[in-house]
């Protein structure tokens, strides 16, 4: 639930009419649901109006209510509880939708929404100084393949990177939104994976071979005994004969459901033989060492804050989002022959670890410079010693450097649009 | 592994038309006039026969549900009709997006099919808010259907049926069915309470059957090559193709029709170009969009993602939605943005879900930095068991588990987070020097 509430009345138009076409429109849309129930239109007409005038203004949903026979409150219910209204002035040229959920997430939207607070507002839904420009973090926009994404008006920009984003924001920023081209903004069809579809490489036809059943089932329990596939399911009877439809919110099946009495059972079971015999709940990991114990389970006996405490240091790096490699054989034969000179931050290059960096060092590289300019043939002797085969290019490693070794942070900021790491 | 002959989404990534012509070449709209003149029962039969396990996410039969409808001139003169949930915002999913802007026919087809088996003559397709120009797409398809007389009255397969296309404006609930049928009555997207079900009382009070877009749209080639050669792919109670969608952490997200009962590590290399950073670097998967259990890397690299393979590994299947993470993120961060989420999303109609959701969020904002006490862990999952199963509909659940996944799989990290912090801390204060490096 969010609070949204209309705008401030300063700013509230005093009247609203549909245009005659949107008029005509609506009188279409209202007829198509059953006698009686031109509620029904109400989202799609509150739409329009949007579409009309950029944003839900008080008058736009007084007016509807009024051409839908709906009492006032019944409009402002469904204006305010569904977010895709707007209740206060957008963007003139561009409202940015940035798609931040998990999927999202994990391929870089946070970058995005950097992009977004440096160029627009620091804050969601304020306009640029301009008054051009205005963006807001939503939830999944459905396109999770193609992540990270955004939405601008009615069309979706897929597989951002933060620099794309910035062209984006700058060609609508400039009315020029129309010379990019919507949907995914790298070489791939669509949702079909990057490089190439893996699927519907024949061109499809018209005509339908006849199915023949495969030939004798060998085993009773064949997939081809369809004489009664109905009656083996379990699902032939489940508990709630409409779940099927409330896909987005059922989860798994009841059967997965864990049952809530027998795990609060057994959870105050180990709660009481805890409190019985002094040991930790091992309810929920056989190991826990639990909020009560001894300082000596936790730190090996120093206390917090001491620099020397040798176990929550280790805590700590575990927690820091390393790259984990599982080769254990470092390159042991150097690659290049090292520059003189101190070595370079080779960290500072998004991908690169403190490991990473000991076995670059290895190899002998040790400069920006060297990474930048680092041939093909090399990338993959580095990647087959690193173990790590296709990261240099997906983590652009040379673009990184080459920032960095033309002008240190600096460049970096400006190329990718945030602080090396 | 699926061959492309054997693919009923033929034009998903949109390499043809999506038009009624596209459509026909690729052998839509054929024989459709004499499966509707076999009638009812045998439309339900084929159907059963195919062993067709609905693809929204909770996997009941087809075709059961079609005969909860009541039987024709058994009514009581109310008219029956079909619901089709386009409602898709689950996280990670992106399946009936391909469907209704690449390949809209399938769906019309299927409406009118699904419409003769349970006596409907006519459908709402309700289409999220988000998609735009999928729905542009599908209103396009929808009037190409109605000029060459395929639907309407008096239409050429003789069967009366009509295509109503609503949309909502932005609410992950209206995905649940009777959230889906008060927003198409033009409220707000708040649950009902069941019964009475909404085959016998549904969308203005009349019977109605809600399914899913993929459900749908598989009907007419199920039919035109009968069920029988459904059944053959995949295992016994989990047959036929299923659209996937893979994100996150592989080398080449993608969405794609795939044969169920295939193993997690085929349908990656196969399809995604493996994990990033190898199998060694995957951390966790969440197999059925976000509302489904979490499943560590290793529990499931050779689990059989169908309905009852994943239960195995004690997840679900649910949208196919399969969401990766390698080891790279903060996991304790992407529980908590489905949490934030959960909290956006609920409705606010019951008090455990509203203040519920709200509450576990900032508990789990606190866990991401580490500031918390670890007694906290065990009280943040008594209060998702509070939540779980006290609401009308299942986002209450659905909110709580991801967190309680977190837990039995992660614990160690959250307490590893909460000492990193404590240790960090000086006599001015604690740093959260962890949390924003």
């Amino acid at each position: 639930m969010s609070v949204r509430r209309l705008a401030d009345d300063s700013i509230q138009p005093q009247a609203f009419a549909f245009s005659n076409d949107n008029a005509a429109w609506a009188q279409k849309k209202i007829a198509q649901y059953p006698t009686g129930r031109q509620q029904s239109a109400v989202i799609p007409l509150l739409w329009r109006a949007q579409e009309q005038e950029g944003w839900l203004s008080r008058s736009a949903i007084e007016s509807i209510a009024k051409l839908l026979g709906m009492a006032y409150i019944r409009v402002l219910e469904v204006a305010t509880f569904y977010t895709q209204f707007l209740l206060k002035p957008v963007g003139s040229k561009a409202h940015v939708l940035i798609c931040g959920t998990t999927p999202c997430m994990l391929r870089g939207a946070e970058d995005l929404r950097d992009v977004c607070q440096h160029h627009i507002h620091n804050d969601p839904f304020m306009l640029n100084e301009a008054g051009t420009l205005s963006w807001e973090e939503v939830e999944c926009l459905g396109a999770c393949v193609n992540a990270p994404m955004v939405m601008i008006g009615n069309d979706t920009y897929e597989d951002l990177t933060p620099q794309r984003m910035r062209e984006i924001l700058v060609a609508f920023e400039t009315g020029n939104g129309d010379s990019i081209k919507p949907g995914t903004q790298i070489e791939r069809g669509n949702s079909a994976a990057e490089g190439g579809a893996t699927t519907l490489l024949v061109p499809p036809s018209k005509t339908r071979e006849k199915f023949s059943p495969p030939v004798p089932p060998a085993t009773p329990e064949q997939p081809a005994a369809v004489a009664a596939p109905q009656a083996a399911t379990s699902a032939a009877k489940p508990r709630d004969v409409t779940e099927e439809s409330a896909p987005a919110i059922k989860g798994p099946a009841p059967q997965a459901k864990v049952s809530e009495a027998k795990a609060e059972g057994e959870r105050a079971a180990a709660a009481a033989a805890a409190n019985a015999d002094g040991e930790p709940n091992r309810a929920m990991r056989e190991d826990a060492t639990g909020a009560e114990s001894s300082a000596g389970k936790i730190d090996g006996g120093r206390a917090p804050g001491k620099p020397t405490a040798g176990a929550p240091s280790e805590n700590a790096s575990a927690t820091k989002a390393e790259p984990v490699t599982t080769d254990p054989v470092p390159g042991s034969t150097a690659l290049l022959v090292a520059p003189a000179g101190a070595a370079d931050n080779l960290k500072l290059i998004s991908g690169v670890g403190p490991k990473l960096e000991a076995r670059l060092n290895a190899l002998g590289i040790t400069k920006w410079s060297q990474v930048a300019e680092l041939t093909e043939t090399e990338i993959a002797k580095v990647e087959g010693t690193l173990n790590f085969r296709g990261r240099i290019g997906r983590d652009k490693w040379l673009e990184q450097a080459k920032a960095l070794a033309t002008g240190g942070a600096a460049e970096y900021l400006r190329v990718f649009g945030k602080d090396p790491k | 592994m699926l061959q492309d002959k054997d693919r009923i989404f033929t034009n998903l990534y949109g390499q043809g038309d999506w038009g009624l012509e596209g459509a026909r070449a690729r052998g839509g709209w054929q024989g459709t006039a004499g499966f509707i003149e076999q009638g009812r029962d045998w439309i339900t039969n084929e159907v059963k026969a195919s062993g067709l396990r609905g693809r929204g996410g909770a996997g009941f039969p087809t075709a059961l549900k079609w005969t909860f409808m009541p039987k024709e001139g058994a009514g009581d003169g109310r008219p029956s009709q079909l619901l089709v949930n386009a409602d898709e915002s689950e996280p990670g999913t992106c399946k009936d997006r391909e469907i209704l802007r690449h390949d809209p026919h399938h769906l019309i087809e299927g409406c009118l099919l699904a419409g003769r088996a349970m006596g409907a003559h006519i459908a709402y397709v309700y289409i999220r808010g988000e998609f735009i120009r999928e729905r542009h797409h599908f209103e396009a398809a929808v009037q190409q259907a109605y000029d060459a007389r395929l639907i309407g009255k008096n239409n050429i397969h003789g069967w009366d049926f009509d295509i109503v296309v609503h949309h909502g404006a932005g609410a992950y609930i209206c995905g649940e069915e009777t959230a889906l049928m008060e927003s198409l009555e033009g409220k707000k997207g708040q649950p009902r309470l069941k019964p009475p079900f909404p085959a016998a009382m549904g969308v203005y009070g009349n019977p109605t059957t809600v399914n899913n877009v993929e459900s749908i749209a598989v009907v007419p080639e199920i039919l035109r090559r009968s069920g029988a050669w459904f059944a053959s792919i995949g295992r016994a109670n989990n047959t036929g193709s299923k659209l996937m969608c893979v994100s996150g952490h592989v080398n080449k997200p993608a969405t794609f029709e795939e044969a169920m009962g295939q193993t997690f590590e085929e349908i990656i290399e196969t399809h995604c170009g493996g994990i990033r950073g190898g199998w060694d670097n995957l951390l966790a998967v969440i197999p059925g969009g976000a509302s489904v259990p979490c499943v560590t890397g290793e529990k499931i690299r050779h689990a059989i993602v169908d309905f009852d393979g994943l239960r195995e590994v004690g997840s679900s299947l649910g949208t196919a939605a399969i969401i990766v993470m390698d080891k790279s993120p903060d996991i304790i961060k992407a529980i908590w943005r489905l949490s934030a989420f959960y909290k956006h999303e609920s409705c606010g109609q019951c008090t455990p879900c509203r203040e519920g959701t709200g509450w576990m969020m900032r508990v789990m904002e606190r866990m991401v930095e580490g500031r918390a006490q670890k007694r906290e862990i065990d009280m943040l999952f008594e209060v998702t068991k509070q939540i779980e199963g006290h609401t009308i509909c299942a986002l209450g659940d659905a909110a709580a588990w991801p967190i309680q996944g977190l837990i039995k799989n992660f614990r160690h990290v959250i307490e590893a987070r909460i000492d990193a912090y404590t240790y960090n801390s000086t006599s001015e204060g604690a740093v959260p020097s962890i949390a924003t490096e």
